[in-house]
């Protein structure tokens, strides 16, 4: 009989690991009307949030209950849901990105009179930060959603490695300078090489993780990185939506190029569709000197057992004509489907205070409050923190337009078949880019 | 006729037997009850099925995006079509799908008929390595398709190392590389189902009378003879027919190859259905993603048919 029950527990934990792809957090016990639902991608802020939110739980008496799905399925689940009118969820972290779209089809709540009313202040938080993930039109004082969790891509590397004495000589002898973390891509790919192929502590070990995944964003979010640091514009910042001469421009060339010969000299083997996960597993595992990742992974990887502490090193995208990095982070929005908006702004209200900002970033999220941000010890109080300022004062981010999603598998596709599939030149997929863009575009009635 | 007992307890069960169809809707014909009986099944049919291809091909013609309900549906004549037909990447897509239809039916065909044939001798444990041949046709394609990740893996992955079993290689980057990754598909695709072909195949070889062997012994006919005259003629209905099912269904392929490859590197395993998924749920381009269904539905409908009629030649 125990053996049958034991049996039936684990039937029942896998069927749940297997079809669990969407994690469920309830926090607090209380009546359903008096519980709001948060949706946000399954990763470590997440469940630092669910942490914090237990405050806003005990000061309210509203319970939370959470939808973290993984990164690969984020877009598509929680943009079928804003499509559909569903009313899964309460409140809403979504990709700046998305911003642009749900403004305009309705799919988040404006909030312009909701902060009047409360005294929530957009100046209050990290410029870039209110610019990239709440104003739609860009830049425009009409706010949906509330700088939740700051982000960019840095990059990590094997401090202990980079600081093995007979590594920096043969890197002196060869390059006349020492091994330190890369100030621009050219350096990246110089020490990038060296490591490529090296025998350290009896390992094979490669160059760098770069992200090269196909299916979502991946590839644009690491190509888009060189390309901001040759100075890639999306548009003629003149005149709106055109594109020729930018998007394709001789320095956006170089960059995509630059990008490719990294793939091919100086990543793992199989390294074809790699994103965030992917990069964390091979850095963790010691494949890698370095790994190019997303900011909110860097405090787990500070803690990390295998790699963490002083083994590993932090620092910002490096620069190549000028100091650029890709955006990420998302904010905060009330979905306007959901029926009961007016808890889900009690909660953005709770969130927004100065206090509540300074325990989400103790906890591992990345607050874009100047409480926090402009406090003059912020840069000590993690090994990552000074980078993650210098990144954020240079974020660029994607087309942030309505049709972002067509926008996006229009460059994964084309960088994908340059970078990876060896299709044709850096020219001709810009050029491409270039048409695939600009249909979509005059579709929308923009061109 | 006597009253016997028997009688007696036929006539309480008679009693006891429900009113003829015919006496109950005493007045309607039999036509009529026909109808009535089929009509919930064609009503589903016209909802699920019939009104949502007229609706689609209505779409194709229109600009409407899923994702834009209060956006006003413009008619915009076959320019869905004409960019679809004139779009080299939708050549490439259709070129990567029947590269793999192709080769993937031509293999499993002749490892499922050999497999046919060896399982037919009847050689003792025959039972058990039918049973453990077909179990990779009971997992899941995506299930499939997260594994072989695993196994095509170039560092740590079993096929890279039994490759370099047999000479120095090096990592083998099955999924990565341009020209091997369609083969990296069409391996998977062998592996899972051609224990499929082999099971129709073995019921072919088992409905072939001794008898016909019998005769082709006497006449002195050698191996060759016997299966080119007696087993082929008489396994190819059921070889086609397993041929169609898995043609159609790998003309519409998607999860497993999502989950290999993504449909990279690059566009390089991007078939068909891959992209129209792409189009219709994550560009949102339902009109022209509609058009695209239509063409891939055309297609499919008439060489279906083709083969069908060629498949009914064969039977008769």
């Amino acid at each position: 009989m125990r053996t049958w029950k034991a049996c039936l527990a684990a039937a029942a934990l896998t069927a749940a690991a297997t079809t669990g792809a969407t994690t469920v957090i309830t926090t607090g016990a209380l009546a359903q009307d008096k519980e709001i639902t948060l949706c946000w991608a399954a990763w470590d802020p997440a469940n630092a949030l669910v942490e914090l939110s237990k405050d806003f739980t005990a000061e309210t008496g509203i319970s939370m209950k959470f939808e973290f799905v993984p990164w690969t399925n984020f877009a598509d689940r929680f943009l079928n849901e804003l499509n559909s009118g569903g009313k899964l969820c309460d409140l809403l972290i979504g990709d700046s990105q998305w911003i642009g779209g749900s403004a305009t089809y309705g799919h988040y709540v404006k909030l312009n009179e909701f902060f009047d009313k409360e005294g929530i202040s957009m100046d209050d938080f990290l410029p870039a930060t209110v610019y990239a993930y709440s104003t739609w039109p860009k830049g425009a004082p009409e706010y949906w959603a509330l700088p939740a969790m700051g982000d960019a891509l840095g990059w990590v590397y094997r401090k202990d490695w980079f600081a093995k004495p007979e590594l920096q000589s043969a890197f002196k002898a060869k390059h006349g300078r020492d091994l330190a973390p890369p100030k621009t891509w050219t350096e990246l790919k110089e020490v990038a090489e060296f490591f490529q192929g090296r025998e350290i502590d009896g390992k094979t070990v490669y160059g760098a993780a770069i992200f090269t995944e196909r299916g979502s964003e991946g590839i644009t979010m690491g190509v888009t990185s060189a390309l901001y640091s040759w100075g890639f514009q999306y548009q003629n910042p003149e005149k709106p939506y055109d594109m020729k001469g930018f998007v394709n421009s001789a320095d956006a060339v170089e960059g995509l190029e630059f990008y490719k010969t990294i793939y091919e000299c100086c990543t793992p083997p199989g390294y074809s569709d790699s994103y965030m996960v992917a990069n964390l597993d091979a850095y963790k595992s010691g494949q890698v000197a370095m790994m190019m990742n997303w900011f909110a992974f860097f405090p787990g990887l500070a803690k990390d057992e295998a790699v963490g502490g002083d083994k590993t090193g932090f620092f910002v995208n490096p620069g190549q004509k000028i100091e650029a990095s890709t955006l990420g982070g998302q904010g905060i929005s009330v979905v306007s489907y959901s029926d009961k908006k007016d808890l889900a702004l009690q909660y953005i209200k709770w969130f927004a205070k100065p206090d509540v900002q300074k325990k989400w970033w103790s906890l591992g999220g990345y607050s874009c409050h100047t409480a926090v941000l402009g406090d003059p010890d912020f840069a000590k109080t993690a090994p990552f923190a000074a980078d993650f300022l210098k990144a954020m004062s240079g974020v660029q981010d994607f087309w942030q337009e309505p049709t972002y999603a067509e926008l996006m598998q229009a460059m994964q596709k084309r960088v994908h078949d340059y970078v990876v599939a060896d299709k044709g030149t850096a020219q001709e997929a810009l050029d491409k880019l270039i048409e695939d863009w600009t249909v979509t575009f005059e579709d929308d009635g923009k061109l | 006729m006597t009253d016997s007992p028997i009688n007696g307890v036929a006539e309480q069960v008679a009693r006891g037997t429900p009113q003829p169809l015919a006496t109950r809707f005493r007045g309607l014909s039999d036509r009529a009850i026909a109808w009535i009986f089929i009509s919930p099944t064609i009503v589903l049919l016209l909802a699920i099925n019939i009104f949502p291809l007229i609706w689609t091909v209505y779409l194709s013609f229109t600009n409407y995006r899923a994702n834009r309900p209060g956006r006003p549906i413009e008619w915009v004549g076959t320019r869905n079509y004409e960019r679809l037909l004139g779009s080299e990447d939708i050549w490439g897509y259709l070129q990567a799908t029947a590269h793999f239809v192709c080769w993937t039916m031509a293999l499993q065909v002749l490892l499922g008929l050999g497999l046919a044939l060896l399982i037919n001798r009847n050689f003792k444990g025959a039972g058990f390595w039918t049973t453990v041949i077909l179990i990779p046709m009971m997992l899941s394609p995506a299930v499939v398709g997260v594994f072989w990740t695993y196994l095509y893996q170039p560092q740590t992955g079993i096929f890279s190392y039994i490759l370099n079993l047999f000479g120095d290689f090096g990592p083998i980057d099955m999924i990565g590389s341009v020209g091997l990754a369609p083969w990296s598909i069409i391996i998977v695709d062998t592996w899972m189902w051609t224990p499929y072909i082999m099971l129709l195949c073995l019921a072919g070889l088992r409905s072939i009378p001794e008898y016909l062997y019998e005769a082709a012994e006497i006449d002195r006919a050698n191996a060759l003879q016997k299966f080119w005259h007696i087993t082929l003629p008489r396994v190819l209905p059921f070889l086609m027919l397993a041929v169609l099912f898995r043609g159609i269904e790998n003309f519409k392929m998607f999860d497993m190859v999502v989950e290999l490859t993504s449909g990279g590197p690059g566009s390089t395993t991007e078939l068909a259905s891959i992209n129209l998924k792409r189009e219709a749920f994550e560009s949102w381009r339902t009109g022209y993603s509609s058009a695209f269904a239509v063409i891939l539905f055309v297609t499919v409908f008439g060489l279906g048919n083709i083969y069908v009629k060629a498949l009914n030649r064969v039977k008769q």
